[in-house]
């Protein structure tokens, strides 16, 4: 893990990427892409293993969160997690050549959530900071598995492959350690 | 509306994650529009998925990986995102089918050119751009049964009009049924109103006679 920026707390980003979306803040923006531009080149090298192809991919990531940064909604979720989300439908453009499926808020048809929004935001940034603590205290084996199945393009069968494992360890090691990580997320 | 079934952990996650097919996806996209419930689940996941990024180990940006940055948002500086407007009209009605299926549709369910599957049934194919799956949009006619569709693999049925009962179970609009090739099943569309399901399959094992090959599209699906 890199010690120099463990101190930049998860709000600021959000400030920042804020100032991006409203008044295209380059300074901002280099703060935002210093600090990310590597964890993506890592998600996507997991993925590629091919470094220029990484490069590339966290490019063209960086790139949509420049331009998409007006539609980040800090209530919605963490810094962290739109960024996730971009990457992952980047990964998706190119190696599956199409669009991802993805529901439309907009959409007539779309049935809206009943639950009323509080203060989203701040939540957000707690639910973060209680994510990150639980996910220090899964059992490595635990992580391990957690990782796999966000970062390599396989299913639980071919990772229990992989691993030698059986497939029921795996699955009950996903849910084991998922059920921690809901749990920490429902803490109110 | 209340939906009684949902996506699995294990389909959501490959969702969440990004490796799931497009025909899958669409499956599982068209029935988070509808469901609130599985897109806080959604959102969980994508919070984990997020906190992993955050916790990637790492060395530090190179100034070059910045330069070149800097150089693409220089030539790029035109195309910028404005927020999200809501597009939502009042007063229209409601489609049946819910983006994405419905663009992928070209349209809403009273615009649709319909296929005769036989015995009253119809289908439409949905295009998609990967073919490890098949999608198609089905149409039983209320109290009959659904059409046999040999499958040896995965199956996922969203029901997006009427209801279809498999065993004890029913599945109205907004259920997701997960079958895989163990499981022999039997839906029958319920009475009082035509069932309308996206099914989504593997895409069938590939015959090796040529003459075969031929003679399966006429057998349909």
């Amino acid at each position: 893990m890199d010690e120099s920026d463990q101190e930049q707390p998860t709000d600021d980003m959000s400030g920042l990427l804020v100032s991006v979306g409203l008044n295209r803040d380059v300074e901002a923006f280099e703060v935002l892409f210093r600090h990310y531009a590597p964890r993506v080149k890592a998600y996507m090298a997991r993925l590629s293993r091919d470094g220029t192809a990484a490069e590339e991919l966290m490019q063209e990531t960086m790139m949509v969160v420049w331009n998409k940064a007006a539609q980040f909604e800090p209530s919605r979720g963490t810094v962290s997690t739109w960024i996730y989300t971009i990457a992952r439908n980047v990964r998706v453009d190119v190696y599956r050549r199409t669009k991802r499926p993805e529901f439309d808020l907009n959409d007539p048809a779309f049935v809206q959530d009943d639950a009323a929004p509080a203060d989203k935001a701040f939540e957000a940034f707690q639910e973060a900071e209680r994510l990150r603590r639980a996910m220090a205290a899964l059992p490595a084996e635990q992580l391990d598995l957690l990782k796999r199945s966000f970062y390599e393009d396989s299913s639980h069968s071919a990772i229990a492959e992989a691993l030698s494992i059986p497939l029921g360890t795996v699955k009950s090691r996903i849910r084991l350690a998922f059920a921690k990580l809901r749990a920490a997320l429902e803490e109110r | 509306m209340s939906i009684n079934h949902h996506i699995s952990d294990e389909l959501l996650l490959r969702y969440a994650s990004g490796e799931l097919a497009e025909g899958w996806s669409l499956a599982v996209a068209t029935h988070l529009a509808l469901c609130p419930s599985c897109r806080q689940r959604l959102s969980k996941m994508e919070t984990i998925g997020g906190a992993l990024l955050e916790n990637i180990s790492t060395g530090a940006a190179s100034d070059d990986a910045w330069a070149r940055m800097r150089r693409r948002m220089d030539k790029a500086d035109v195309r910028v995102s404005q927020p999200m407007e809501d597009h939502r009209q009042a007063g229209r009605a409601e489609p049946i089918l819910p983006e994405p299926l419905r663009s992928y549709l070209g349209g809403d369910i009273d615009s649709l050119k319909w296929r005769s599957l036989g015995m009253g049934a119809y289908q439409i194919p949905i295009r998609l751009a990967d073919t490890s799956t098949i999608a198609r949009l089905l149409r039983i006619p209320a109290g009959k049964p659904v059409p046999e569709h040999g499958h040896a693999g995965q199956e996922l049925t969203l029901v997006l009009a009427g209801s279809f009962r498999d065993g004890s179970d029913v599945f109205a609009r907004g259920d997701l049924e997960e079958a895989d090739a163990s499981l022999t099943h039997q839906p029958l569309a319920s009475e009082g109103e035509d069932c309308i399901c996206l099914a989504v399959t593997d895409a069938p094992l590939k015959f090796k006679s040529w003459l075969v090959r031929l003679i399966q599209p006429v057998l349909g699906i």
